[in-house]
């Protein structure tokens, strides 16, 4: 009954640098079933793009990259550059955070999207590749598609390039899509256009979905599942309900309390205290521990396993996760500001302060 | 000039905008256009970028009022432009009797003590080769108040915004995003002033970060009585900190209301769509909302479209209005009026609708 495309395995990505290695990823993990899709969230350099490029073989050379990554069974590490060419596109899409990096400037769109066509399909002549791209581009919402594709990228908004990407995306009816940030350049109105064309594209081809980004809120409208990355590594994953209403890691939990929220009248916000640290020489013990408001010695001692928490589909990497349980945001964080002392005396000097309001004549 | 008795009065405030006490900054009709060159060797003046057109609100004392808006809106430049730090094209900027788009440079001068501003880019607004104590100690020195006690309050300034005063010695590459962003919010602090434009204060930093230096800001307006002009484009972030949003369209004003009235019953079409485009961290709300999709992208400010300026994306005026009724968004310009809501709003068919 599992139907996994796309299955990574004890993923571990390492950079060497002349200040010593650079951990990127550490055993990560997760399995994708046939049109399912998966949320990877997690703030700058938690390691969410390098799994992602891990997983398609686009890393460089210098990377060194160990651990199993499969697609419809077939190892695709160590797979040579153009056995990888025949999947990338066909098999394993990719939708890339900046559409203009990821575009030709010098080729027109219509022409990128027959490339794509005609490279996996060799029977296929011109015209018709031609063809479909118009079809393609009037199905991600371009208008007057037949116009459009003979445009240049640059002739094209940010919103537009997009969508020609996600056009190319789909082209030859991938498995799955893995869309690395693809709204992150956007306005949230052209954003939620671009989200409804993935969805699209996802109807339309059935593929399943790979979503990183750093915004929970895409997240819990359109997948079904989370993972939640913290320095290199995956600390929480389960359903979207899991994570979002019952997270079991204090970085979720934290993540959630400090973002501003639409819905909600005003609440303070869970600061999480310090910064993610450097995956140069980690130290021993949890990542998180030293911004974690429940850490304990064990935590800076031994780095906590993924295991269930709460039911086996949910896990968390905190070995005191159960205590999590039924507790808000801001019952385990600090939700400190300014300091108070420094404030008031602030306040009371201001008071005194002569004022600084200029009176000179104008004249 | 007559600017003397001039001073001592202020404008009359905004009828309806909902501001409460005494208006501090009061901005009318404020127009500012940039010139559009040809390219080649004789450069001729080819259009205008029309960033900001007839933008008027009043900031009250001991408020947040929130501009929102997305790229290109001209929210930056009517941030710029009250300062004088860009000159207007036209309208009047008036703060405690002095019209700010008149006065020179130098006379200009007395004022930035109480007239601030915070930057988007931490990483591009703070001077990379002088240490943090003297990037928070500048505006004491430029305004001749560098005196003995001068090192105390710039330490007190750093730990009331949360970083250790021991690292003043420190240079602004030594610190963290969030860190940095602190570091400007101390110096805007310095000479304690009274209006502090925030231009994208947190936009540049990771969700977990931008919750604390939100927190410090809130405390800081409630605390010292400041009055904040909050620029972003996140409209999450406007709800939490601004009591009053005022959110721009193509360098118009499109609504202006109370927070909480801004978000439960938005009026305009584009306010609805932007508060229907915020994604919801939370997975059943998120599925069960309606939303209002806007087709297109921003049109060009150099060419902006005529009467309504967001007719070209409205949906309103795509599947709801008549031929007869889109005639008013094609020829006339909506003012910015109380049409029944309560609040005003610059469309012709204004409509409350319930969003979240």
């Amino acid at each position: 009954m599992t139907d996994s495309v796309l299955e990574v395995h004890d993923l571990n990505v390492e950079f060497p640098t002349e200040d010593g290695t650079v951990r990127a990823v550490r055993g990560v993990g997760y399995r994708l079933e046939r049109g399912e899709s998966l949320g990877i969230v997690g703030e700058s350099g938690s390691g969410k793009s390098v799994t992602a490029l891990a997983v398609m073989g686009l890393l460089p050379g210098t990377a060194r990259v160990r651990g199993s990554v499969r697609f419809e069974g077939t190892e695709l590490l160590g797979l040579s550059d153009a056995r990888l060419s025949d999947l990338r596109g066909s098999g394993v899409a990719m939708i890339f955070q900046d559409p203009m990096t990821s575009l030709n400037p010098v080729y027109s769109v219509g022409y990128q999207i027959s490339e794509t066509l005609l490279r996996h399909n060799p029977g296929m002549r011109s015209r018709a590749a031609r063809a479909r791209a118009v079809e393609l581009l009037g199905t991600v919402g371009i208008p007057s598609p037949e116009r459009r594709v003979d445009n240049y990228p640059h002739e094209l908004s940010g919103g537009m390039r997009q969508r020609v990407v996600i056009a190319i995306a789909m082209a030859n009816d991938p498995d799955v899509i893995i869309a690395d940030e693809p709204t992150t350049a956007l306005d949230v109105t052209v954003q939620a256009q671009i989200l409804e064309a993935l969805e699209t594209a996802r109807a339309e081809t059935g593929a399943a979905l790979v979503l990183i980004t750093h915004d929970l809120g895409v997240v819990a409208g359109h997948t079904d599942r989370v993972a939640v990355m913290y320095a290199g590594r995956i600390v929480e994953t389960g359903s979207v309900e899991d994570i979002f209403y019952t997270p079991r890691m204090p970085y979720t939990l934290g993540l959630l309390g400090s973002l501003p929220r639409l819905d909600r009248e005003e609440e303070r916000l869970t600061p999480i205290t310090g910064s993610p640290p450097s995956l140069l020489n980690l130290p021993p013990g949890c990542p998180f521990a030293p911004r974690c408001p429940l850490r304990r010695e064990t935590c800076d001692r031994t780095e906590p396993p993924l295991r269930p928490a709460g039911h086996a589909a949910h896990l968390s990497a905190c070995h005191f996760a159960d205590e999590l349980v039924g507790t808000g945001a801001g019952e385990v964080f600090d939700t400190a500001g300014a300091d108070t002392e420094a404030l008031a005396r602030f306040a009371d000097t201001a008071a005194q302060a002569p004022s600084t309001h200029a009176e000179e004549d104008p004249a | 000039m007559s600017a003397p008795t001039e001073a001592a009065a202020s404008l009359p405030p905004l009828p309806g905008h909902g501001g409460r006490g005494e208006p501090v900054l009061q901005v009318r009709d404020l127009v500012k256009h940039f010139p559009v060159m040809s390219r080649g060797v004789v450069r001729r003046r080819v259009g205008d970028v029309h960033a900001v057109c007839g933008v008027s609100f009043d900031l009250y004392e001991n408020e947040t009022l929130g501009l929102v808006g997305e790229s290109g809106s001209g929210k930056t430049t009517v941030s710029r432009t009250i300062l004088n730090l860009e000159t207007a094209t036209s309208g009047r900027v008036r703060y405690r009797g002095h019209e700010l788009t008149e006065l020179s440079r130098r006379r200009m001068r007395p004022l930035r003590r109480e007239l601030q501003i915070v930057f988007q880019d931490p990483y591009a607004s703070l001077d990379p080769r002088i240490s943090v104590h003297d990037i928070v100690a500048e505006p004491l020195r430029i305004h001749g108040r560098y005196g003995p006690e001068a090192a105390g309050e710039v330490r007190e300034l750093l730990r009331l915004v949360g970083l250790n005063p021991e690292h003043a010695n420190r240079f602004a590459h030594e610190f963290s995003g969030g860190q940095r962003q602190r570091i400007g919010i101390a110096r805007a602090l310095a000479l304690r002033p009274k209006v502090v434009v925030l231009d994208e204060p947190v936009s540049a930093l990771d969700v977990s970060i931008q919750a604390g230096v939100l927190n410090l800001l809130m405390d800081l307006q409630g605390e010292l009585g400041l009055s904040f002009l909050f620029v972003a484009h996140d409209l999450s972030v406007m709800r939490h900190v601004a009591r009053r949003v005022a959110v721009m369209y193509l360098g118009r004003l499109v609504e202006v209301a109370p927070a909480a009235t801004l978000f439960a019953r938005p009026a305009h079409p584009y306010t609805q769509a932007l508060v229907s485009a915020i994604p919801l961290p939370d997975p059943r709300k998120e599925r069960a909302r309606r939303r209002i999709v806007v087709q297109g992208d921003v049109p060009s400010p150099v060419r902006p479209p005529s009467g309504c300026r967001f007719r070209t994306r409205c949906p309103k005026f795509a599947h709801q209005l008549t031929d007869a009724e889109r005639t008013a968004c094609v020829e006339q310009v909506p003012e910015l009026a109380d049409r029944g809501g309560g609040h005003p709003v610059a469309c012709h068919y204004a409509e409350s609708v319930a969003l979240l």
